[in-house]
């Protein structure tokens, strides 16, 4: 899915300031507040789904080499972080749907999860 | 054992830094990729150091971080004066956490940071002393 799909169903407003990166493709969707909950479970080439709009978002988006944020309620993340962002070139976006609704909206047009990722941890821990 | 001829990279991590927090990790996720490591290796090496560094950051007084490179393999060495772990067997447990209400509003402390550094690393030893600190040696081979 591009970034602009994403956009276009969670009717996200894009707060970074290159509409060119609405063109890159996620190819899984990570929804955590817990930054290393994402560093475990997201693969490569993610969509980060967070209400925790904090410098730490980026920097986890950046060390998992996940692709774009979309915070959730209406979260904001301050002026410095959004041109963090921009020079960083990653892609951050707002929607207005809690988290439930934003992942099981992205969900229903194709967008699937983590499970096999936490599946395959859960099972090399012995946990299952 | 790292040869004489590796790249040694050091950083120094202060207490509560969360605006630098990370830093480190990124600075060396972008020296391997300067050195043509393999994508699979640094997103590896990456998560493990952004993680300990996160925890020098958030529970002890200060610490550096050591990456050291060369033909065979990725050696990270994060040394912290600070408050020890009492038990490490308890902390390298997913979901143990001691961390406050601070430390999980900034996204940390769900208790799968050490557990996330050692599965991502070859080689991981941790040794603590309560009172003093903790040191992790992280391995990665090439």
């Amino acid at each position: 899915m591009t970034l602009a799909e994403v956009k276009e169903v969670l009717q996200a407003e894009l707060l970074t300031n290159d509409e060119n990166n609405l063109s890159l493709q996620v190819r899984s969707a990570c929804a955590s507040d817990m930054m290393s909950d994402v560093l475990a479970f997201t693969e490569p080439e993610a969509l980060v789904i967070t209400g925790l709009a904090s410098q730490q978002t980026l920097r986890t988006v950046e060390i998992a080499d996940a692709v774009a944020v979309v915070f959730v309620r209406g979260k904001r993340p301050a002026a410095d972080i959004i041109s963090s962002a921009n020079e960083k070139k990653i892609p951050l976006m707002t929607t207005e749907f809690c988290m439930y609704d934003a992942c099981g909206l992205l969900f229903n047009k194709g967008l699937c999860g983590v499970t096999e990722q936490v599946r395959k941890i859960l099972s090399k821990n012995g946990s299952r | 054992m790292v040869a004489d001829s590796s790249l040694v990279q050091e950083y120094s991590i202060k207490r509560w830094d969360f605006t630098k927090a990370g830093e480190a990790s990124c600075e060396i996720k972008n020296t391997l990729k300067q050195i043509g490591v393999s994508q699979d290796v640094i997103r590896r090496v990456a998560i493990a150091a952004y993680e300990a560094e996160m925890n020098v950051v958030m529970y002890a007084r200060r610490g550096k971080i050591r990456c050291e490179i060369d033909t065979t393999i990725i050696k990270i060495t994060i040394e912290d004066e600070g408050p020890g772990i009492e038990d490490i067997n308890l902390a390298m447990q997913e979901g143990f956490s001691t961390a406050t209400p601070e430390m999980r509003e900034m996204g940390f402390g769900a208790g799968m940071g050490l557990p996330n550094i050692k599965r991502n690393s070859d080689v991981f030893e941790i040794t603590s002393v309560v009172g003093r600190g903790t040191k992790l040696k992280m391995i990665f081979n090439l």
